[in-house]
């Protein structure tokens, strides 16, 4: 079953071919860019069927060697943790590609551009997971900036330009510094084995044994990569800047995907392979979550932007992952891992959503909606479920892993424990009083009772306005995604099962002691 | 009289290893017949004929050194002409590189498509804005002098590469420069400026030279030698006073690290880049480097590496400092040609970290040799497609002009992006792997913080590379924006062989690493 994994990062790509002959034909060019994704979101649950739970660490693994010189191989695999970002990815980018099937572009561009930045996208995100080699990850890990900065740039709203670049050059120098840590590691095993490598199996067995001064330079090189990419604060600035100058599809990536690859890479190559720099650092990192938590709540509810209150809103989120990971009990490892999960999930039903009320009032300012319920009751149904879910409400997804951290965190660090608690009553404010005053109460606001009939029709709330419901496709593109929300809220054991062994596994790579607690504690 | 043909007949004759030195002599055979031609032809005939005998010259020197390669010689290489010349794997394999890199700039030096009558004056000694100059600008003639030009800087390239005494070094490096000096100067358009860039040149560059003599004179007083394996032996546990060493090694250097565009010797790059003809400033950007930093890791490995602890400090400040002048002055540059330079002088910082990583498998070496010839095709590239964004004025070189670019030709926007990339050490191009070769060398020889300086001083410079993409793919289009001449054949193959060899190398880097690879300096 390698071909499957193999196959899920070609079929993107030849699709991206495809669509950019076909930047003449918008239509043609959605319709093929959408099959593609769906052959990859099957690719994907071949994948899922294919892994063994109770295997091996690293499955379905294959590689060819790539520069023998420095023992570089590019080499691919999957963890439990890898498959579910994997999946989601596969699950999101058709319904990126659904929900912006109307989406005006900027003048002068093309769907076909447009859609083979994104195909490509998700090819080397895939890739990024899927690597088992450290240079391969560094590599696609800096080449994932590319179509992100032309998706961005080229497709992105007043201040792109200033976005794009801040966004490349952020995630740019943190790779580099990363690059220096790679290399370190590398030398290290050279200085070992007699022949260099960036095997991560192999740099594990080396680098864990290090003395701690070395471990923790290369551990600080990794962690300031990944904490940009999560991004914790205060790394955090160039998010709300991207999150909110993309067009709402690329919003999705960037804050769905993209950002996971931080918490992905602190659980694939920060805990593993510097088990007693984490250790010593977890306190700062923890300060930084809790932190994130903390300031990413308060900013959320300050924002008057939709855009960037879900930057902010990820960046409280990306607090509590971060504070799973650094609490070192697999309860809490595994609330960290279903969080990434939910969260690209929840956030991506939030942004789409939101995304659909921007489409309607042209503008993404808070104050410029009210009262959308009585025009629009599916959409403002819409945006309370994805909302009660972004604030984990139980009984949907995102509940089970807020618990899990919380409960998982709790017994090694009560004091960050009980401050991140604060975040989810925090949670409750920004989104409830985001539905308030953007969906209840009289219609109003300028997007609103502009798009009625002329511009007399401003301050007249009883005039209906021109701006419908929900159509049928936008239908379709959220169904989905409110079964996944509902299920895993009430059954979370299938997710639960593919990554309990691979955190379990992590956490025995540092050097815990408890790693199959999470069993019990479900 | 008799006794002084008793003294001829003790004199031995050096033994030469012809096989061994062919691709020189047949540059610098060329070169004389290059300029036999330029007298005895008549005018029509010679840009045919020039080009013609520079291509086969190229191609044949290339021929020589794969014949020579591939046959059975010494491992460590061999000297000779009286131990002068060095021919050892460093030597082939920069000899090679410097061959390959003049084939993409001959070719567009010939080119005459995009600037009808091609892009160099036909006398250069007329005074720009006199009736003469004015008149000249109109016709289409061309000075065929540049491809005997070239050749000589090409032999002088090959010969400092590969010089195995300091003296030889510095005739080399004249035999380098003063036709370097000459191209400078004859460019078509803008002739104030690029005779500024060839006095300037000039001077700074007479400079540098008497530094490196005073330098060998002083190395010659400390050593009784200027052969390099006596410097290092001389230096190698003695009680001579080491004053006349590290004063000598100092005037040395400075000479080289001017050559090779090196901060804060580098005052002359922007200035000279930004004047000088773009297909002369390609060679120049792409060969020169390429002989300076040969010249700079044959002195330092072969006469210095045991003193390395003495000077390495010097040199670690030196790297600093080129890359934060680099990085730093190219963010406030408005002319892509400047902006290239500053990135040059960015890029001699990372090559220089790469010089002074003498660890004793000589992995410094073989990645600083491996990023010279990765950077040297991009840098051609490049200097290609500046060539081709005009206006009525000639090149449009102000970035500002650049201004949705993607937008009237997405295929040159499209190469100028990834050759910018490149140059910013992105993966899946030569860059970053040139990039990764000099920093894990530099790392094993215990510089991380160096490294650290360059991975950061790297970001910083990946940021003017960024603006041009962001000007050339977000930006609208200026209305009286200069057009993209569809580049004639050689302009095109050049630009293609640079952008392809980017590219392969980024991927399958394996080939030339291992070349790179094979050995060390004769010592």
């Amino acid at each position: 079953m390698t071909w499957v994994l193999i196959a899920l990062l070609v079929v993107p790509l030849v699709g991206a071919l495809v669509v950019t002959f076909l930047r003449k034909d918008d239509t043609k060019a959605k319709l093929v860019a959408f099959g593609f994704s769906i052959v990859e979101l099957v690719l994907a649950v071949l994948l899922w069927t294919a892994y063994d739970p109770d295997g091996d660490r690293i499955q379905l693994a294959a590689g060819v060697d790539w520069i023998p010189a420095f023992g570089v191989r590019l080499s691919f695999g999957i963890d439990g943790i890898a498959l579910v970002m994997i999946a989601v990815i596969a699950l999101l980018i058709p319904l990126v590609i659904g929900a912006g099937w109307t989406e005006k572009l900027p003048a002068g561009r093309s769907q076909g551009g447009y859609l083979a930045l994104i195909l490509v996208q998700e090819s080397v995100t895939v890739a990024v997971f899927a690597a088992t080699d450290v240079f391969l990850f560094y590599v696609l890990f800096e080449v994932m900036l590319i179509p992100m900065y032309f998706l961005i740039g080229g497709y992105g709203g007043a201040r792109r330009q200033y976005a794009a670049v801040k966004f490349f050059l952020y995630s740019f120098l943190g790779g580099l510094i990363m690059l220096a840590s790679a290399i370190g590691a590398y030398a290290m095993a050279s200085d070992e084995l007699g022949k260099g490598t960036f095997d991560w199996a192999t740099l594990v067995t080396v680098v864990r044994d290090a003395d701690p001064t070395t471990q923790t330079w290369l551990f600080l090189g990794f962690f300031l990569a990944f904490a940009i990419k999560a991004p914790l604060v205060p790394f955090h600035t160039w998010l709300p800047d991207a999150a909110a100058e993309a067009p709402i599809g690329v919003t999705v990536i960037v804050v769905g995907i993209l950002d996971k690859v931080g918490t992905f890479g602190m659980l694939r190559y920060l805990l593993p392979m510097f088990p007693t720099a984490s250790k010593n650092l977890a306190p700062f990192v923890l300060v930084l979550a809790v932190a994130g938590v903390l300031y990413g709540s308060l900013l959320a509810t300050g924002q008057r932007d939709m855009k960037r209150f879900l930057a902010y809103v990820s960046i409280a989120h990306f607090g509590f992952i971060a504070l799973g990971i650094f609490s070192f009990t697999s309860q809490a490892g595994v609330g960290s891992v279903s969080y990434m999960l939910n969260h690209s999930i929840s956030t991506g039903m939030l942004i789409l959503v939101i995304g659909m009320v921007i489409a309607r009032g042209g503008s993404s300012q808070i104050s410029d909606y009210g009262g959308m319920s009585k025009v629009a009751p599916l959409l403002a149904g819409m945006l309370l479920i994805s909302g009660l879910t972004t604030l984990s409400l139980p009984g949907t997804n995102s509940f089970v892993s807020e618990f899990l951290v919380l409960i998982g965190s709790f017994p090694t660090q009560p004091v960050y424990t009980i401050l991140a608690t604060v975040g989810m009553v925090l949670a409750a404010l920004y989104v409830l009083w985001l539905y308030q005053r953007m969906m209840t109460g009289p219609l109003r606001g300028d997007a609103l009772v502009a798009a009625a009939a002329g511009p007399g029709a401003v301050g007249d709330p009883e005039k209906k306005t021109a701006i419908g419901d929900l159509n049928k496709r936008e239908i379709a593109v959220l169904a989905p995604l409110v079964v996944i929300v509902l299920a895993l809220g009430f059954y979370p054991q299938p997710v639960l099962d593919v990554i309990t062994p691979s955190v379990g596994a992590t956490l025995t790579e540092v050097g815990v002691t408890d790693p199959v607690s999470a069993q019990e504690g479900k | 009289m008799n006794l002084l043909v008793a003294q001829a007949q003790q004199i031995e004759a050096p033994e030469i290893d012809y096989g061994a030195i062919a691709p020189v002599l047949i540059v610098l055979g060329a070169a004389c017949i290059s300029v036999l031609l330029e007298a005895l032809l008549p005018k029509h005939q010679r840009w045919a004929v020039q080009l013609v005998l520079s291509l086969v010259t190229l191609v044949g020197a290339t021929g020589a050194l794969i014949l020579y390669a591939t046959s059975e010689r010494p491992a460590q290489g061999i000297a000779t002409l009286a131990g002068a010349i060095a021919v050892d794997s460093p030597s082939l394999f920069l000899w090679a590189t410097l061959l390959v890199l003049a084939f993409g700039s001959v070719l567009l030096i010939a080119d005459r498509s995009v600037e009808p009558g091609g892009v160099f004056v036909a006398q250069a000694a007329i005074r720009p804005g006199t009736i003469q100059d004015r008149a000249q600008a109109t016709k289409t003639g061309m000075q065929t002098e540049v491809f005997p030009l070239t050749l000589f800087a090409l032999g002088g390239m090959m010969t400092f590469v590969a010089s195995n005494d300091l003296l030889t070094m510095f005739i080399a490096l004249e035999v380098l420069s003063l036709p370097l000096y000459l191209l400078c100067g004859l460019a078509r358009r803008r002739r104030l400026l690029s005779q500024e860039a060839a006095v300037k040149y000039f001077l700074l560059g007479a400079f540098a030279s008497a530094f490196f003599l005073y330098g060998v004179a002083l190395l010659y007083g400390y050593a009784g030698s200027v052969k390099l394996s006596s410097i290092a032996a001389a230096a190698a546990g003695t009680d001579r006073s080491d004053t006349l060493l590290f004063a000598g090694f100092g005037l040395l250097v400075v000479g080289l690290l001017f050559k090779a565009a090196v901060g804060p010797f580098h005052a002359w790059t922007p200035d000279v880049y930004q004047g000088a003809p773009t297909p002369v400033t390609a060679f120049m950007a792409a060969c020169t480097k390429v002989a300076a930093f040969g010249g700079i890791l044959r002195v330092l490995t072969v006469a210095f590496q045991n003193t390395q602890w003495e000077w390495r400090g010097v040199l670690y400040g030196v790297a600093v400092v080129s890359m934060v002048i680099g990085a730093v002055l190219g963010l406030t540059q408005t002319d892509v040609k400047r902006m290239i330079a500053y990135s040059s002088v960015a890029h001699a910082g990372f090559l220089l970290i790469g010089s002074i990583a003498l660890v004793p498998n000589g992995e410094g070496v073989s990645a600083t040799m491996f990023y010279l010839l990765a950077y040297g095709f991009t840098t051609i590239a490049a200097f290609g497609i500046v060539s081709l964004v005009r206006n009525s004025d000639g090149e449009a070189t102000h970035l500002s002009q650049w201004a949705g670019l993607a937008k009237r030709s997405p295929v040159v926007a499209g190469v100028f992006t990834f050759l910018l990339l490149a140059l910013a050490g992105i993966p899946l191009t030569s860059g970053f792997i040139g990039k990764f070769v000099v920093f894990s060398a530099a790392i094993e020889a215990g510089l991380t913080p160096l490294v650290v300086i360059a991975l950061v001083a790297s970001a910083v410079a990946a940021f003017f590379y960024l603006r041009v993409i962001v000007l050339m793919y977000f930006s609208d289009p200026a209305p009286d924006g200069p057009t993209v001449s569809v580049p004639g054949a050689f302009t095109t193959i050049a630009i293609t062989l640079g952008a392809v060899v980017t590219l392969v190398l980024g991927l399958w880097p394996t080939f030339v690493l291992d070349w790179a690879g094979t050995g060390t300096f004769l010592s």
